[in-house]
Order: structure tokens, then C-alpha cells, then sequence
């Protein structure tokens, strides 16, 4: 085998690279630009580094007229709401697949199809029922509300079915032999065996929690209780008056979370994510 | 596949998959129902009474000129968004496939934009793609071609799928990886002793091959196209100009929610119920039980 250098691959990969972060470092370069470079469209390929406390005073007070939401606040609450919804999908699709998986019990397939049925509902297909019943609960711009709805989870179940399908059958007999009851089966065998899913997951859902849209956008009028993905889309709302480097500042803080998680959990995060495909 | 009960019985069980069960009823199936049924009523505009009035709300939908053109419109974005993230992420795929010097760091640098939320792509877009403060805009504006997708419908079009696309290359990048690097290396040898190279070798063994992954990331593109760029969409040009970039999806928020159109937005809803029916059908018939996210 010959190991010359593949320029091709690398010029290839290399353009896709560029691609993808090249519009990020423009976002990142205006961001240390005034509003009226960027409005005359000369924003300088460099950032002038001694600007980068634009980025405190956008997470102090946020961007457009006085009274606008301060950018930590719309953080704060897009890091719960993700840690909200990983979490609680994690726990909640884990237990049923449990029960679904181990247990035999009255409709427990009726329960499979009923949770199965929620792939083919995304909130798209029932936005004004699904309103109407938040507001039948009180749950309007409350936190609970931006949140609840969005921790049933069809995929995840499904996912942790098909993990404790493959423990093996001497496994399961042998603590049984052992007199291990359903907690300490659940806490000794089957958390331990999925730790990598339990990972990949969350980096998944995470994502899909922070990256959320349309829902805050119905349930959460509230500037209280914007996340930072509504909240910027608001801030280019007017746009003769729009604060560019602001809103690029409060866009590069609004990647940066969901970035890291997925860079830093790349492992598990790609293989869980693939595992069904294979 | 089934496996053996191992514990017995059910005061325990129904506990552990209430909750699920709850949500899904009253966040799901409630307020899906509660679609169909309405898609079948009229409400008098004080929203006091309702009559049924069977599917007259469908027949008057399609009947709208404004409605088909927007599910065509759909269609077309969502086969070009389709096409373009795949082709691209395909094409990255194969060279990072290769054994190259870096190529984990490579990897790396081109997945994480699967963590950037479809709203913000759309942010990222603007200062290359706005006719004043967008660096290729003003450059062709400045050479005398006209750019500005906030008047020319074509040109939002264009503005909304590449943004769209552009998010979506990560994902599709991650599953054609795993696909490749899942082929047998013993087939492709096979294959370079036969004398099969480059091009001739992916078209005639490595795509062919491929063939779920592809199917199955085509399923997932199109239903992201469909329903996760809204907020691409509202960032970049609220379906504008006129109704250029209406999608259904922006068209069913704008009925419902905007302009409060009970009848209408859940025949429009339950219209959209059967399209994703459709296609995870498709996608769980032809590929077994597999794990979309």
C-alpha cells in the first residue's frame, strides 16, 4: 500500500470543514463589531478582540430597548428546560420499557401501541388541541407547561425495549436464582447494562430540549419564560433597528451549549445515535 | 421478539408505565382526537356553537388554490433540502471514510453542527445571505445581479432551503459514516481485484449498499424538511414574501394560531397527521424496528 497524502480527501473534507464553521466565526467576527459596520455590510473577516465585552453586557441585558430580557435569563431557562426534558424522557420512557419488557400485565400491549402511536403526532399535527388542553390545565406560560408535554417518548421507549431484549436470559436467570426482586433487578442489572444508551440519550435529547421552537413559541407568551432560541428569532423581528452585534453575540452564546455537549459526549453520542441503524 | 416474564404481578408494572401513559393520553391522543373531531365541524365566529358538517372543511381545502400550492411548495422544499444535505453529506462521508491522517479531528469538526437549533442556523445564514448586510448579498447586488429575498420569492426559496440544508448535513454525515464503515472491507477488495475504481466501485458496490441507510435518512430528511425548519422559516422570512416559503406547517400555525381558523387549521392538521403516518409506516415497514430520533 502506498501512504502518499490523499490531497483529494483532504481538500474535500477540508471544504466541508469551512463550511460549516465558516459561517459561525463571520457570527463570531460581527459580534465584536459596531451595529453600524455590520449595517453598511463591512464586517471585518478579523474580530477586534478589545470588543468582546459586548458578550457581558449581552448577558446582562440582553439586546433592543430597556426593558429587554437579559441573555443569562433566556440561558438559564433554555438549560433547564433541556435538562427538564432529557432527563425526565430518560426516566419516564426507562420505567415503561421496564415494565413493558419484564412484566406481563393486563393491556401491556395495548400500552406498547398507545405509546408507540406518539411518533406519528409530532406537535406540529395537533397544535391547537394540544393549546387548548394546557389551557384547560392552567399550564400557560408556567414552566411545567413549556416542558410536561414534551417528555413522553415514543423513540426512547422503544430504544430501551430493544437494549433489554438483548440482556441475556442467564443473566435475568441468574438473579432470579439470587431471589433479587424488581428494584434491585432494575438497579444492579439493567441501569448498569445501559449506562452508554443512558449517555447517548441525553446528548440527543438535550439537543432536541435546548433546540425547541415552536412549543415555547405557543405556550411560553411570557418574556419570562423565552428561551434563547425565541428569543433571538425576536430580536431580528424589527429589523430597521436591530442590534447586530448583539444579536450575534446572543447567537454565538445560544450554540455554544448544545455544541459543547455533543462535542464533548461525541463518543457515545455517535455510536448511540447509529446503534439502531446497524 | 418476546422475552420470558420474569416477575409477576401487575399493581407494580401499571405503576412504572402510568406516566408515559398519562402524557401520551392527555398530550397526544386527547388533543389528536380532538383534531379529528373538529376537522368535521363548523364554529360560528364567536366560536359558540359548532355543526358538524362532515368533510366539508377537507373539500373546501383543497378546493383552496392557496392550500395546494403550498403543499406543492412543501414538496418541493422538502425533496430539494432532502437531496442537497444528503448529496453533500454523502460525498463528506466517503472521504472521511478513507484512512487519513486526522481524520477523528475531521469527524469531529463536521458534526457538531447537528447541535445548532434550526432558529439559529437561520441567524447564521443572515449576515452571508442578506442583500445588505450579508456578505455574498452585497457582493452580487454589487455586480449587478439583484439579490433580496425579502422581495423575490425564488430567491427566499433558495435562502430557506440552504439554511435548512445546511443544519441537516451533520446528521445525514453521522448515519452514511457508520453505513460505509458497516460495509464489509472484504466486499470492496473483492471489488478493487475485479478491477472496479472510484467511481464505477461506489456506484456499483458501495451505494448500492448503502441502499438502507440512504432509505432510511430519506424518510428522516423529509420529516425534518416538513416539520423542524419553522423556525428556520419565521427567522429567516416568515413565510414571506407574499407566501413564497409558506410551508403546511407555517400555513397551519398561521390558520390556527394567527388568524384562528379553528375549521380549517385541524383538517389542515389531520391532513399532516396522514403524511407523517405515512411516511414512519414506510420507514418501519421497510426497515424493520429501528431507532429514528
Amino acid at each position: 500500500m502506498n501512504k502518499q497524502t490523499d490531497w483529494t480527501a483532504h481538500i474535500i473534507l477540508g471544504l466541508g470543514v469551512l463550511l460549516f464553521a465558516f459561517p459561525v466565526w463571520l457570527v463570531f467576527a460581527a459580534s465584536t463589531q459596531t451595529t453600524e459596520a455590520i449595517s453598511r455590510g463591512e464586517v471585518s473577516l478579523l474580530p477586534d478582540l478589545s470588543q468582546l465585552g459586548i458578550y457581558a453586557e449581552v448577558l446582562e441585558r440582553g439586546a433592543g430597548h430597556q426593558s429587554a430580557t437579559p441573555v443569562w435569563r433566556m440561558l438559564g431557562i433554555s438549560f433547564a428546560m433541556a435538562l427538564c426534558i432529557a432527563i425526565g424522557k430518560i426516566i419516564i420512557s426507562f420505567l415503561s420499557a421496564y415494565a413493558i419488557a419484564f412484566f406481563r400485565f393486563p393491556f401491556r400491549m395495548v400500552a406498547f401501541w398507545t405509546i408507540f402511536l406518539t411518533l406519528m403526532l409530532p406537535v406540529e399535527v395537533r397544535i391547537i388541541p394540544t393549546y387548548a388542553v394546557m389551557a384547560g390545565f392552567g399550564l400557560i406560560n408556567t414552566f411545567t407547561g413549556l416542558t410536561m408535554p414534551l417528555i413522553a417518548s415514543a423513540t426512547a421507549t422503544l430504544l430501551f425495549r430493544q437494549v433489554f431484549l438483548t440482556v441475556p436470559d442467564e443473566l435475568v436467570e441468574a438473579a432470579r436464582m439470587d431471589g433479587a426482586g424488581p428494584w434491585r433487578f432494575l438497579k444492579d442489572i439493567l441501569i448498569p447494562v445501559s449506562t452508554t444508551n443512558i449517555a447517548a440519550l441525553f446528548v440527543i435529547l438535550f439537543v432536541y430540549g435546548w433546540n425547541q421552537y415552536l412549543w415555547p413559541l405557543l405556550v411560553a407568551a411570557d418574556p419570562k419564560l423565552e428561551p434563547i432560541v425565541i428569543g433571538i428569532v425576536k430580536m431580528i423581528g424589527s429589523e430597521s433597528q436591530t442590534e447586530w452585534n448583539r444579536v450575534m453575540a446572543t447567537a454565538v452564546l445560544a450554540l455554544l451549549p448544545p455544541v459543547a455537549v455533543v462535542v464533548l459526549m461525541q463518543r457515545w453520542f455517535v455510536s448511540g445515535l447509529t446503534e439502531g441503524e446497524k | 421478539m418476546e422475552r420470558r416474564t420474569i416477575f409477576g404481578g401487575w399493581l407494580l408494572p401499571a405503576m412504572l408505565v402510568l406516566p408515559q401513559l398519562l402524557l401520551t393520553i392527555f398530550f397526544f391522543l386527547w388533543p389528536a382526537a380532538q383534531a379529528i373531531y373538529f376537522s368535521t365541524q363548523r364554529q360560528d365566529p364567536f366560536g359558540l356553537r359548532t355543526v358538524f358538517i362532515g368533510a366539508e372543511n377537507f373539500s373546501a381545502l383543497f378546493d383552496d388554490a392557496l392550500y395546494r400550492q403550498s403543499a406543492f411548495r412543501t414538496i418541493v422544499f422538502c425533496a430539494t433540502v432532502a437531496a442537497l444535505s444528503m448529496g453533500t453529506a454523502l460525498l463528506l462521508a466517503v472521504f472521511a471514510d478513507r484512512d487519513l491522517r486526522g481524520r477523528g479531528v475531521y469527524r469531529t469538526l463536521l458534526i457538531w453542527p447537528y447541535a445548532v437549533a434550526p432558529a439559529i442556523a437561520a441567524v447564521l445564514w443572515i449576515l452571508i445571505l442578506h442583500p445588505s448586510i450579508g456578505l455574498l448579498g452585497r457582493w452580487l447586488n454589487r455586480h449587478g445581479i439583484p439579490w433580496d429575498y425579502k422581495l423575490n420569492g425564488g430567491q427566499a426559496m433558495t435562502v430557506v432551503i440552504l439554511a435548512s440544508a445546511w443544519k441537516q448535513v451533520s446528521y445525514n454525515f453521522i448515519f452514511f459514516l457508520a453505513g460505509l464503515q458497516s460495509i464489509p472491507k472484504a466486499v470492496i477488495e473483492a471489488a478493487r481485484m475485479d478491477g472496479a475504481r472510484g467511481w464505477r466501485r461506489f456506484r456499483t458496490i458501495t451505494f448500492p449498499l448503502l441502499a438502507p441507510t440512504t432509505f432510511f435518512l430519506l424518510i428522516v430528511n423529509l420529516v425534518y424538511a416538513a416539520f423542524d425548519t419553522f423556525g428556520t422559516i419565521e427567522a429567516l422570512t416568515h413565510g414571506g414574501p407574499g407566501k413564497d416559503t409558506e410551508t403546511l406547517v407555517v400555513k397551519v400555525y398561521r390558520d390556527g394560531i394567527v388568524n384562528l381558523d379553528l375549521g380549517s387549521s385541524a383538517a389542515q392538521s389531520v391532513v399532516l397527521m396522514l403524511g407523517v403516518i405515512v411516511l414512519t409506516s414506510l420507514q418501519f415497514r421497510f426497515l424493520g424496528r429501528r431507532n429514528p430520533t
